[in-house]
């Protein structure tokens, strides 16, 4: 019976797969004779719209569905126990940069970030490759690289992945310098190095099993953010159709030096995911408004969120919470401004 | 009497593994007492990095997921003394020394 569970599940992930590539490629032609069988061209405003959105929530869910299994599955071999182990001890530098890659691949739920901060300072995790970790694992996360691929290509894609490893890398270095762990809280200074990095967590997990994780992860994430695609391609359709060619040139182009600050403060308080964002985001780079901007709105916005803030006042002092946003802050907007200074 | 703690400070998932535990308990007529615990720092005590998590008779078995009901249903099951196989989730549960 064993046997047969694990021959249906590798069955039908190989049906499943073949089916994503066969859907995949005929997205385009699809919504092409859509559009011209309800008697639009692709020449009108709303034509243009209904062709965008038809074309892209099926195409940016489907790329979603199969990077998020693709993530689901590769949590089950890095869980953040393992993470923390390999981080214990680890110099500045080094170890920053290894949080920062660590935080692409871990499992992270903001809403485990308090134990997750406290479980590796306890470990002997230096505070700023701690900070690394927490910087990354938010900002570089799977909904929004597979947006990004879907809707920019792999170019600003993977641009946007080492840029946030930058920041992240960049941040946690400047934070470690800073000697900021009489900002944290007394009893968290207290713990600061009381335990090993062992794990106490059983990770026993087999083959068809790690399927099952990918499958759940799927439903968790595309069954919570496709809303917001559809809400969001459907608002970037608009902008696609109706608003005139260069409108954000003006406001958000590469001449006007101010966009970029403006952007960050604008994004930094905001709380949306990769996925309502992007969407919209996309749509505006057409409409003149230049990529170093876009980008700088894109990782404030996902990157720092008041309500993340919030949760790590437990931890943090204020001054240490002002010390991490205005830090993180200024590494985006040095990346807004190199942007679009370089391309 | 089986103590069952679920750890976790309020999340959606925390309740999905809560009612899991509770489906699975109350299915297989288990004598257990399973006790929600939210407060951070007995949370910390368990060494445990991301929740939902788990904790069986002081034994943390799983953390930052929602195992499936099979799952949960052996991490709850009696573990025989001196035994070195970790539940049925896999292939080999037969083989059980």
């Amino acid at each position: 019976m064993k046997m047969n569970q694990s021959v249906r599940w590798w069955g039908g992930f190989l049906l499943a797969a073949l089916l994503w590539v066969f859907v995949y490629g005929r997205l385009e032609g699809f919504a092409e004779v859509l559009v011209s069988s309800v008697g639009l061209s692709r020449a009108l405003p709303f034509g243009e719209a209904l062709y965008f959105f038809i074309y892209e929530v099926p195409k940016v869910l489907l790329l979603l569905t199969a990077v998020v299994f693709v993530m689901g599955v590769v949590h089950t071999f890095v869980s953040p126990e393992r993470t923390r182990a390999m981080l214990s001890g680890r110099k500045r530098g080094a170890g920053n940069m290894l949080a920062a890659a660590l935080g692409i691949v871990t499992p992270f739920c903001s809403c485990s970030a308090v134990p997750l901060f406290i479980g590796f300072l306890q470990a002997g995790v230096p505070l700023g490759v701690t900070f690394s970790f927490l910087i990354s694992a938010p900002m570089v996360n799977e909904v929004a690289l597979a947006l990004l691929f879907g809707m920019f290509g792999w170019k600003v894609a993977l641009l946007y992945m080492f840029m946030g490893l930058a920041v992240a890398v960049l941040s946690g270095m400047v934070i470690g310098r800073m000697n900021m762990e009489r900002h944290l809280e007394e009893w968290v200074q207290k713990l600061q190095g009381s335990a090993g990095p062992g794990s106490a967590v059983p990770l026993a997990m087999v083959w068809p099993g790690r399927m099952r994780e990918g499958l759940v992860h799927v439903k968790e994430i595309v069954g919570r953010v496709w809303v917001f695609i559809v809400l969001g391609v459907g608002l970037g359709a608009g902008i696609h159709g109706y608003v005139p060619e260069n409108f954000m040139a003006s406001l958000m182009g590469r001449e006007v030096w101010w966009s970029v600050p403006a952007a960050v403060l604008i994004g930094v308080p905001m709380y949306s995911n990769a996925a309502g964002i992007i969407p919209v985001v996309q749509a505006l780079l057409g409409k003149g408004a230049a990529l170093g901007t876009v980008m700088a709105f894109m990782m404030s916005v996902i990157a720092l969120s008041a309500p993340e803030m919030i949760i790590l006042r437990k931890v943090l002092r204020p001054r240490l919470i002002a010390v991490f946003a205005g830090v993180v802050a200024s590494g985006i907007m040095l990346v807004g401004f190199v942007f679009n200074l370089v391309l | 009497m089986l103590q069952v703690k679920i750890l976790g400070t309020g999340c959606a998932k925390c309740g999905q593994l809560a009612d899991t535990v509770r489906a699975v308990i109350a299915a297989d007529g288990i004598a257990a007492e399973v006790e929600k615990v939210q407060d951070m720092q007995e949370i910390i005590s368990y060494n445990v990095l991301s929740t939902p998590a788990l904790v069986v008779d002081g034994a943390v078995r799983s953390a930052g997921r929602v195992p499936s009901a099979e799952e949960i249903r052996s991490m709850l099951a009696p573990r025989t003394r001196g035994c070195c196989c970790k539940g049925s989730s896999g292939a080999s549960g037969s083989s059980c020394c």
